[in-house]
């Protein structure tokens, strides 16, 4: 199939259907609702289920539902609704049921506004909600990554019987752009044995993330935490761009990253050696990768749309082997590729040590910044 | 238990195909076990177990999962029916029910059962008013009656302050996607029989695709009520019933006819 100038959100919703998603439980919500308006659409016309909740709090329990009967299900969402689903994301986790929450992420906290954001990192990446878990992150940063990802989280989501978030922000979830959709996949014919499907000549089976005995749920947690290393072990994924001969290393991920990537191009042309890193799998996250860069290269900058949230795990990695500094944009504001590129020649030039608190240098350069754009 | 089966011998009582070997958990004089079974013995009656799929609350009834030979999901506190939902738009053919109790259902979940209502959903719910929170220890209930005393109305339900029993039958009734909507009770022998016709109305419901469906059933609560099983029999009869009218409050004209 060629390419074809693709809406993000509509784009990720074919993509979940081909991938095999049999249903759809959501709640509208910008910049995500277009995902929710194609599955409307769609779902029907496959003979597959959509349904508008009452809630995101009902949605992500209707997703919880489908996913105990081993069908492909989901859900997409931007950040106060993902906030609302965060109870139903415990259970299915603590369940050991697969499913795949997509969000599109916008300004906050709070309301906020509709502009696109990366301030739910640490509710996706850490967890979110409560007890002892440990979702899959994927942060793809064009249209076309999205796809390939979201095709790729419903197969990690069944394979670990783990949940599986996409994360991009309201610009990809927006944009248009050259984009090739994969070919539509067979059902599975048979739902894996641990599903709830009626207990048709067999034992019955119970779904549950009750543990009521410590002792179970500790054996659980065990359980869970062996997975997660084994996820940690086997699914890192991240891209690189002129990092071979690289002395200076950009990090960011999703539109950061993207981003990132035209003011380095705009550096190397200056002769600055800067690449850049881009984690995919924000969890689990790139520790080594990460850590080897860190080994090479003089200085790193951290680029994110948030307050420095993945700064703080990048700086834990590189353990100050060499100085890491932070450039970010807040609530709902994308940063240029020209602040990059000022921030990549600052970082190139600048010998001196980190004074303190990479987040306390960068504020006061930021609010210059924006007391120049008032 | 295995059940007698020589010729010369008829089986008029067993355990129901749907129901396990287990010891309860329920308090003495708890009506939650009387209500399991008749779900049980409807279930084997229609001969639906081996397509059933059971959600549970949270709640006494969390442990419901235990008590039923047939797949089971347990939800969270007030989510069954989306949960229920979710399990019934991929698997259409299968019979999906809740049992839920005032807490869960009246309270935290009140978005998720009007909704499931709203759409016509083809599920069935059980639905427990015992008038209290039973798992947490006594608190006051939405279904609490005015001047009842609980741990959280320690001076009896004061409705200046915390408002009025919530009468969920008569609310489900008003939406255009209910199918069957009944309010039975658990406290003798006769109201026992007609509530398992209710269960088994409402499953009928179900299996004829006619929408959503849920039966009421007023329980006894002896340990929080703090009164002996039989007084809480009579607090049913007595005090119960007078607010929460037994009656059919919604029967789709097409079940009008059945006789079960």
């Amino acid at each position: 199939m060629a390419k074809e100038l693709l809406k993000g959100n509509e784009a990720f919703a074919e993509a979940a259907i081909r991938a095999g998603c049999e249903g759809f439980y959501g709640y509208p919500i910008t910049p995500s609702t277009e995902f929710l308006e194609y599955m409307a659409k769609r779902m029907p016309q496959l003979g597959r289920a959509f349904v508008q909740a009452e809630s995101e709090v009902a949605a992500i329990n209707m997703v919880y539902g489908g996913a105990c009967t081993g069908k492909r299900v989901m859900t997409a969402s931007s950040s106060p609704g993902v906030s609302l689903m965060m109870e139903g994301i415990s259970y299915i986790a603590g369940t050991e049921v697969p499913a795949v929450i997509v969000n599109v992420m916008r300004g906050g906290p709070g309301l906020g506004n509709i502009a696109p954001s990366q301030g739910d990192y640490h509710q996706m990446v850490k967890g979110g909600g409560h007890g002892d878990y440990f979702p899959i992150v994927l942060a793809p940063a064009s249209v076309q990554e999205a796809i390939d990802y979201i095709s790729l989280a419903f197969d990690l989501a069944d394979k670990y019987r783990n949940i599986v978030h996409v994360i991009v922000d309201g610009n990809m979830g927006q944009m248009m752009e050259p984009a090739e959709l994969p070919p539509m996949r067979e059902l599975p014919k048979d739902p894996p044995s641990w599903a709830v499907t009626g207990a048709e000549g067999r034992q019955p089976n119970f779904l549950s993330s009750i543990y009521i005995d410590p002792a179970d749920e500790e054996v659980t947690n065990i359980r869970l935490v062996k997975r997660w290393m084994e996820i940690e072990k086997n699914e890192i994924r991240y891209s690189e761009y002129l990092m071979e001969d690289a002395e200076f290393a950009v990090i960011g991920f999703g539109t950061a990253g993207r981003v990132a990537s035209s003011a380095i191009r705009a550096a190397r042309e200056e002769g600055v050696k800067v690449g850049l890193f881009r984690p995919i799998t924000l969890a689990p996250f790139p520790k080594k990768q990460i850590e080897e860069i860190s080994k090479r290269v003089k200085r790193i900058l951290v680029v994110e749309m948030n307050t420095g949230m993945m700064l703080d795990d990048v700086a834990a990695i590189v353990q100050g082997r060499v100085p890491v500094e932070f450039y970010g944009r807040l609530g709902g504001m994308t940063p240029f590729p020209d602040e990059i590129l000022d921030e990549i020649r600052r970082v190139a030039d600048n010998k001196a040590p980190i004074n303190g608190d990479a987040r306390a240098e960068w504020i006061s350069r930021l609010e210059k910044i924006v007391e120049e754009g008032r | 238990m295995v059940a007698p089966t020589t010729p010369e011998t008829k089986v008029v009582f067993k355990r129901p195909e749907s129901f396990t070997d287990v010891t309860t958990h329920y308090c003495p004089g708890c009506t939650h076990g009387v209500a399991h079974r008749l779900v049980a013995e409807v279930i084997d009656e229609m001969g639906l177990r081996e397509k059933t799929i059971g959600v549970a609350p949270v709640g006494c009834s969390v442990f419901a999962y235990k008590y039923f030979n047939m797949d089971f999901v347990e939800a969270a506190h007030g989510r069954a029916p989306a949960m229920a939902t979710g399990i019934k738009r991929v698997l259409p053919q299968k019979t999906i029910f809740t049992y839920q109790g005032d807490g869960d259902l009246a309270s935290i979940g009140m978005a998720e059962i009007m909704h499931a209502a709203a759409r016509g959903e083809n599920i069935s719910v059980i639905f427990i008013n015992n008038a209290i929170f039973g798992m947490t220890g006594g608190q006051m209930a939405p279904t609490t009656l005015p001047g009842m005393k609980t741990t959280s109305s320690p001076f009896g339900r004061d409705v200046e302050l915390t408002g009025f029993p919530i009468r969920m039958s008569e609310m489900l009734a008003t939406m255009d996607g209910a199918g069957y909507i009944v309010r039975r009770s658990l406290h003798d022998a006769k109201h026992i029989r007609q509530s398992k016709k209710a269960i088994r109305m409402a499953i009928e419901t179900q299996e004829r695709g006619l929408g959503f469906s849920m039966v009421e059933l007023l329980s006894s609560c002896p340990t929080n009520w703090k009164v002996a099983p039989d007084e809480a029999l009579k607090f049913i009869a007595e005090s119960m019933i007078p607010v929460f009218p037994l009656g059919d409050y919604k029967v789709r004209p097409e079940l009008a006819g059945l006789r079960v």
